[in-house]
């Protein structure tokens, strides 16, 4: 079974969001999905790279205000 | 970048490990300031991996690292920057890391060339940077390996010796030259440091943050609001650090819960912290007549402004905004 987990990287700056983001993935398993909350901008840059160096796919992201949300499924 | 490519051309899996000191002069700097929003704001080290093809793996070493910037045994270069030490912490770190058996790899390389840097890389901190670390020959310097002793990649033919480089001193012109080699159309390694320490005025702030509590030390917070705003320390135990734009207001109204925060009310203006303990009126009211500066009503006869205290309680003052003749240029950190 796959499972759904959220992070709260709010105000933590980049790069930050993205080293909880890793340490995280790294104890989920293939099919999983992770849902980063964060309010850096630089994120939007940022996870989406971490995710294509490291084959994980970004599913959604989406922006309201300063609130940005980013969900990944580990692969 | 150009030391990882040398090697991955010899066939060898290479990963990239990356330190987050907590000084690191990266993209969030751009993202506190809103000007530079639109600007791209990418994380270099992740940048670089993707244009090598490699895996990163970004460690945070933020409280480890103290102990390198409070006590280097090797001391600082021009500012309160230990890079000897910084290099052997973080070979170290690396060591660590990569020999672990869930990792397992052979030996560590880094992009360190001789003489390049005046202090950190000379050909004695070479071999200091190897033995300190404990990685000793198991360290590779792919562009400047020619001129150092053979490593143990080397010895057993992991890494063919006669295909790494020589290079040496501070003309980065072979440098340039084989990154065009390897196509690299963007390659720019930072001349001066990879973080703030090497910053003279962000040390400057970093040394009255010491002085002024009576002891050498920092949490990521601090040494994170040194890089942003205005410093300015009218009264030895309190400054007020005022922000410059709306993404620094934004950014330092996010520690209202730790630091007394004031606003301009009457007139848009910027928002400050006072850091500091044992406050009184006399030093609110200075504080505020500072921030009342650098508000649109610097000019007008009375300014409001409001003090929030982290409990959550709130103070309106209603002061003179400080003429320019009684703002000390000493005050500025
Ligand atoms: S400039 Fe580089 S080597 Fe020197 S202290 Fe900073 S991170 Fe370390």
């Amino acid at each position: 079974m796959s499972e759904l987990i959220e992070l709260d990287a709010r105000r933590l700056l980049c790069p930050m969001p993205v080293i909880r983001t890793q340490d995280r993935i790294r104890t989920l398993n293939t099919g999983d999905r992770l849902v980063v909350h964060c309010t850096d901008p630089g994120v939007l840059h940022d996870i989406p790279a971490w995710c294509r160096i490291n084959g994980h796919d970004v599913l959604e992201t989406r922006t309201e205000g300063r609130d940005i949300t980013i969900t990944i499924e580990v692969r | 970048m150009l030391a990882a490519r040398v090697i991955q051309e010899q066939g060898v899996h290479v990963e990239g490990i990356n330190f987050f000191t907590g000084f690191c002069v990266e993209g969030h700097t751009h993202a506190i300031r809103r000007r530079d929003v639109d600007k791209q704001k990418r994380n270099n080290a992740l940048w670089v991996a993707e244009q090598l093809g490699i895996k990163l793996h970004i460690v945070d070493v933020i409280e480890e690292y103290k102990d390198v910037v409070l006590n280097p045994k090797h001391g600082y270069g021009q500012h309160l920057n230990p890079c000897l030490d910084c290099k052997i912490f973080m070979v170290n770190k690396a060591a660590a890391w990569a020999w672990a058996e869930e990792n397992g790899f052979d030996f560590i390389i880094t992009g360190e060339v001789i003489g390049q840097r005046p202090k950190s890389q000379r050909r004695e901190t070479m071999p200091i940077v190897a033995r300190e670390s404990g990685a000793d020959d198991r360290l590779l310097r792919p562009l400047c390996a020619k001129n150092l002793p053979e490593t143990l990649p080397e010895r057993e033919g992991w890494v063919d010796r006669s295909r790494l480089y020589d290079f040496h001193g501070r003309n980065r012109k072979p440098q340039i030259e084989l990154a065009k080699q390897f196509g690299f159309t963007e390659y720019s390694q930072p001349a001066g440091g990879c973080c703030f320490l090497t910053d003279a005025n962000y040390s400057k702030k970093l040394a009255d943050l010491w002085r002024s509590r009576g002891s050498r030390d920092y949490e990521l917070d601090d040494i994170m609001l040194l890089k942003v705003g205005r410093h300015l320390r009218p009264r030895p135990h309190f400054k007020v650090i005022v922000g410059r734009e709306e993404g620094e207001n934004h950014y330092l109204s996010g520690y209202k819960h730790q630091f007394v925060t004031l606003n301009t009310t009457s007139h848009p203006g910027p928002t400050a912290l006072v850091d500091g303990e044992n406050l009184d009126a006399s030093d609110l009211t200075l504080a505020a007549r500072i921030v009342a500066r650098y508000s649109q009503g610097r000019d007008a006869p009375e300014v409001t402004v409001e003090a929030g205290y982290p409990g959550g309680d709130a103070m309106t003052l209603k002061i003179a905004p400080l003429a320019s003749p009684e703002l000390d240029p000493a005050w500025h950190v």
